[in-house]
């Protein structure tokens, strides 16, 4: 019998593609429901202070309308995140620009402008923090007027946070007193001690598709609340039915979530559903009818969450011929106005901060800090873009002052198969970085190019050059997190109908909003079980359905959810073999003849599995030593840029990228990904801005939050390497983070080889290269002068009247 | 959707005559809209102040491109794709021709017009400049009759024209008149697309050997209107660009420009950078011009 062509590493047509291409797949405001109103959200218009009055003008009838206040809430009013700082409504006291106060709801949407308009709040303002800088001066001055956040018993937050700061961490590389006194005697020893700090800003995610959703509250006989549905475009549907239990108090079999096609979302739909979620499920309670809140993209740009801005310290030791000899590094992070993800985005910070080298000590430092800024949160990279910033600048810094190029410094210091890493994390999966970094500057042209660019840069007005980041991205939850999150997949079979041959169903809780989840979970288990990948569909995601094969977030799903379904497949085989005389060697034919058989006895035919390290995975929290991530992928960028001199432009002008990320399930799709993620990094880089006045953010409209179109994008090459991997389906790792890692370190080198001129911090506009290459005496400089409050393009204003 | 829309009205005229006629009866009540590429945007933002709003998208006197021997004739209604794909405007007005297509996104092209473009007055806007340094007249209608003003007399301050409120612009017309001049424009936006203007500056000079006989320059973005720079122009006309000249003749016109030029601090760069990228721009033409 011949081989089936393998249906992993093929690539078939994503599943839900053909409905999306002709219009047909339905987004959550194509949704609407019989007597469905529509509710809105009243936000704070400062950053901090105590709401002294909320006066509704008598213009409106407001018994057409549904108000939830913080007083209507059945359950706590918190969102709950990994603890309870979040309040789901602001109640008597505002933390940062756009925070929840009031909901109203009303049968016309146009009505509730009228409303918001006639809902005047009065502040007693306070004094905001709104940077790192200002974060540490409150704590380090002692200024109580400016300590915004304080650990809370109640909240769950006493034991690791402190006053502004939500949370630390320390990690050494190996046990603490030997690591400090190592330590001491590199920095002693070294011939080179090379400082530096680099910084990156706030991004927003982009979605196409703004955050929405659409609640209903169902009541018994005697008017209690009985349970809650919400659909709505997300990520993780396990995590709002989490915070509504909160909200509602209500058991979680009652709080029931569907995700509905979902337009993108890039992490902002991880943590931010369980907010507008709980909002709309609360204006249901009250107007008993179901409710739409949908946010227009300057709401959904101003109010929601954001990438962390971070500032990066770094000091290292090395010999004289350019061996890493020790590493002091501090990571901060600027979490927003309450904790949310902020302790595991740092987690990963913290865990990519020393990036994919050999260092024989090391201590890394960092911490969290509070502002009066919307609540960051998740964002594609979740915390390691920002620390792997850092150490790739920084290569090439001390490269430069050791005298070696930045190739041959990382080639002497990178990580081996074998290796242990600083966590103690022994590399048992071949992998060879400097076998890549030779693969990929020959692909580029990367040494013709440095010899041609440095010749032409001498009379060019357009500065040539080239540069590039190595880096690592660990796949699936950090630590002890997929232990803890004992994620289930369940496999059904469906029984032959009239109109429709038997088909295999596989029940996960991973969201497809754009990655290829539907796509890549089908070709497993087809190929496992030995079908055609016509024969495998998604349940729809519904939590009173689907269990929870956990969050669809940190480039886990292909690996830690693909595998599961693996297993699960192996499983069905089992079940098939011991009950209904399944061959041993198998085919479509014989797999569907004999779930006949089985069916012939049994009336369903399901198989379960949960998760189990693939591979002894130990990590101790309290020491945060251990295996971070049950994997790795390996990845070597190479940018190449021109910097304009007659404008300060610099613009990406071609882009490599290779990665090694074990099996590649569907070569489309992951090249897809790699090419979107490149090109979110490059807007990242040097392009997207928030312009924040006051905690606020000034450029919430897509005319003047500046990112890249296709036009403003290079060439981007993709490469893979393929090692394939214990931990996941046929050898696949995690992919989808990755490809944001890279870019922005990548052309900050190479925008330094282009100008001489070496630049810390990201993103890197125009202004910015303009001010450092004419110093006109302004301290501060660059678009930090950027008056973000005037917008006089595009303002429209009512014309004049000439009487 | 920031704005009410059952708070708006909309009047589509069937001519001309009839949208004059309105204009006249209740002058400054009403706000013409032809492609709507800036007004949809501040509905949709909910900073449309004009709450009668008076079509003129669909009147086909108004979409015109007209040729005679001195000059092209555009109507007020004429969009960007138009003017983009016009033969006689690409070989005798590059510069047009050019700023028509960095304008917004293929879709803002195929509604947005020119009279649009310089009615909504945005200091920032994209064609203006050209049109100001090819000198243009524009014809302003109503029911009284036409007049016709050089266009550098129509931007009287930021967003503030010589239109009256019974006016509407008619027709754009541009002397074909610059055979064997060196024509130079550049916009420097946020992007490469859908962006708008961080400045812009469009470049024509007439040489007599190697002395700048004539020259003409528009500019976006560096004052609260479009700006023709007539100091430049003025500290330019007469100099000579041979070799030994060249370095003070670019000082010269760097300095007019940093005299001339009152760029402000805004969300999308600074006044800093803006004078010092446009004299950047200058001196790459004035450098062009040896070539």
């Amino acid at each position: 019998m011949p081989e089936p062509p393998s249906l992993i590493g093929a690539s078939p047509l994503r599943k839900e593609g053909r409905a999306k291409v002709l219009g047909a797949a339905r987004y959550i405001d194509d949704i609407e429901l019989p007597g469905m109103w529509h509710g809105a959200t009243v936000r704070s218009t400062i950053a901090r202070g105590r709401i002294r009055s909320i006066t509704f003008s008598d213009e409106i009838d407001w018994s057409e309308y549904a108000i939830v206040r913080p007083s209507d809430i059945p359950g706590e009013n918190v969102i709950v995140h990994l603890i309870k700082d979040h309040p789901c409504l602001a109640d008597g006291f505002v933390n940062h620009p756009e925070e929840p106060i009031l909901l109203i709801a009303h049968p016309s949407k146009a009505a509730l402008l009228r409303a918001k308009a006639a809902i005047r709040i009065e502040y007693d303002p306070l004094p905001g923090v709104f940077t790192i800088e200002e974060s540490e001066a409150a704590v380090e001055s002692g200024d109580a007027e400016r300590i915004m956040w304080e650990p809370n018993e109640a909240a769950g937050s006493a034991t690791f946070g402190s006053a502004n700061c939500f949370r630390q961490y320390q990690l050494y590389s190996g046990e603490a007193k030997e690591t400090e006194a190592g330590l001491a005697k590199a920095f002693e020893e070294a011939a080179f001690i090379v400082e530096g700090e680099y910084s990156t800003g706030a991004q927003e995610q982009l979605y196409i598709e703004n955050n929405g959703v659409i609640a209903e509250c169902f009541r018994d006989e005697h008017g209690n609340i009985e349970s809650l549905c919400v659909q709505g475009s997300m990520q993780c549907p396990y995590y709002l039915v989490h915070a509504l239990t909160v909200v509602f108090n209500l058991p979680e079999d009652k709080c029931r979530v569907i995700q509905v096609e979902t337009g993108g979302a890039f992490g902002g739909k991880e943590d931010f559903p369980s907010v507008i979620g709980s909002h709309a499920a609360l204006l249901a309670m009250k107007c008993g009818h179901p409710v739409k809140i949908v946010y227009d993209r300057a709401e959904d740009m101003a109010g929601t969450t954001k990438r962390h801005p971070s500032r990066t310290r770094h000091r290292t030791a090395l010999s004289k011929d350019g061996m890493l000899l020790g590493a002091e590094i501090e990571v901060a992070l600027d979490g927003g106005a309450y904790t949310t993800l902020s302790p595991t985005v740092l987690s990963r910070a913290t865990l990519h901060a020393p990036g994919p080298y050999r260092w024989p000590f090391l201590r890394v430092r960092s911490k969290a800090m509070a502002t009066n800024i919307p609540p960051h949160g998740a964002f594609r990279g979740f915390g390691a873009p920002q620390a792997l910033f850092g150490i790739e600048r920084h290569m090439d810094r001390v490269a430069k002052v050791v005298g070696l190029t930045p190739e041959e410094l990382r080639r002497r210091n990178f990580l081996r198969t074998g290796d242990v890493t600083v966590t103690g994390q022994k590399l048992h999966e071949a992998f060879d970085m400097n076998a890549m970094l030779t693969r990929v500057l020959k692909e580029h042209g990367y040494h013709e190019k440095l010899a041609r660019f440095a010749e032409e840069n001498k009379t060019s007005p357009i500065k040539r050059g080239v540069g590039f980041a190595a880096f690592l991205h660990g796949a699936g939850f950090t630590g002890s997190g997929e232990r803890r999150l004992n994620s289930e997949v369940v496999l059904r079979v469906d029984k032959a109908t009239a109109g429709q041959p038997a088909r295999v169903c596989v029940l996960v809780s991973s969201t497809e909003f754009g990655q290829g989840t539907n796509t890549i979970l089908s070709q497993v288990a087809a190929h496992t079980l030995g079908i055609a990948y016509d024969d495998v569909y998604l349940a729809k995601i519904d939590t009173a359905v689907v269990p929870n094969s956990g969050p669809t977030v940190a480039s886990r799903t292909a690996m830690i959810v693909g595998k599961l379904v693996e297993r699960a497949s192996l499983k069905l085989l089992e079940t098939l073999r011991t009950y209904s005389a399944l061959p041993e060697t198998c085919d479509r034919d014989t797999f569907f003849a004999a779930t006949e058989r089985y069916f012939a006895e049994h009336e369903t035919l399901r198989t379960s599995v949960r998760y189990e390290p693939q591979a002894p995975v130990f990590w101790d929290d309290q020491l945060y030593r251990g295996e971070a991530y049950p994997g790795f992928a390996w990845a070597i960028y190479v940018a190449e840029v021109a910097v304009d001199m007659n404008t300060y432009q610099a613009t990406c002008t071609r882009f490599d990228a290779l990665q090694e990320v074990g099996r590649v399930l569907h070569p489309v799709l992951a090249k897809g990904q790699i090419e979107g993620g490149v090109a979110q990094g490059i807007g990242y880089a040097i392009y997207e801005r928030c312009e924040w006045k006051e905690g606020r953010m000034m450029n919430n409209q897509m005319t003047n939050y500046i990112m890249p179109t296709s036009a403003d994008l290079p060439e981007i090459h993709v490469h893979f390497e393929e090692v394939p991997s214990v931990h996941g389906p046929g050898g696949a790792k995690g992919i989808g983070e990755l490809p944001m890692d890279g870019p922005g370190p990548a052309i900050l080198n190479a925008i330094e080889n282009a100008t001489g001129v070496s630049f810390h911090s990201i993103p890197l506009l125009p202004e910015d290269i303009f001010e450092r290459f004419t110093s006109l005496g302004h301290l501060h400089g660059g678009s930090e002068d950027i008056d973000a409050t005037v917008d006089r393009d595009t303002e429209v204003e009512a014309p004049e009247v000439t009487v | 959707m920031r704005s009410d829309v059952t708070q708006y009205e909309l009047t589509a005229p069937t001519t001309l005559a009839a949208v004059l006629a309105q204009l006249a009866a209740e002058p400054g009540k009403h706000t013409p809209i032809a492609g709507g590429t800036e007004l949809m945007v501040a509905l949709g933002v909910g900073r449309l102040a004009a709450k009668s709003l008076l079509s003129i998208n669909h009147l086909k006197e108004l979409r015109f491109i007209r040729v005679d021997d001195d000059a092209i004739h555009i109507g007020a209604g004429t969009t960007f794709t138009d003017i983009r794909r016009n033969a006689d405007i690409a070989r005798d007005l590059p510069l047009l021709a050019s700023s028509a297509s960095w304008t917004g996104s293929v879709a803002n092209q195929n509604r947005g017009t020119l009279g649009g473009n310089i009615c909504n007055a945005s200091p920032a806007a994209d064609t203006p400049p050209a049109l100001l340094a090819y000198g243009a007249t524009v014809t302003l209608i109503s029911t009284n009759g036409t007049r016709t003003v050089p266009y550098t007399e129509f931007h009287l301050g930021y967003k503030r024209t010589a239109l009256r409120p019974d006016e509407l612009l008619h027709t754009i017309t541009v002397p074909r008149t610059f055979a064997g001049w060196k024509q130079h424009i550049r916009k420097v936006g946020t992007r490469n697309a859908q962006a708008i203007s961080k400045t812009a500056l469009a470049c024509l000079a007439k040489l007599d050997g190697e002395t700048i006989a004539e020259i003409r320059i528009g500019a976006a973005s560096l004052a609260d209107r479009p700006l023709r720079c007539t100091g430049i122009e003025a500290a330019l006309t007469g100099l000579s660009i041979a070799k030994a000249d060249l370095e003070a003749t670019v000082r010269a016109g760097r300095a007019a420009l940093a005299f001339e030029a009152k760029p402000i601090d805004d969300i999308r760069s600074t006044g800093r950078y803006r004078s010092i990228v446009a004299a950047n721009l200058l001196e790459e033409f004035l450098r062009s011009l040896v070539l």
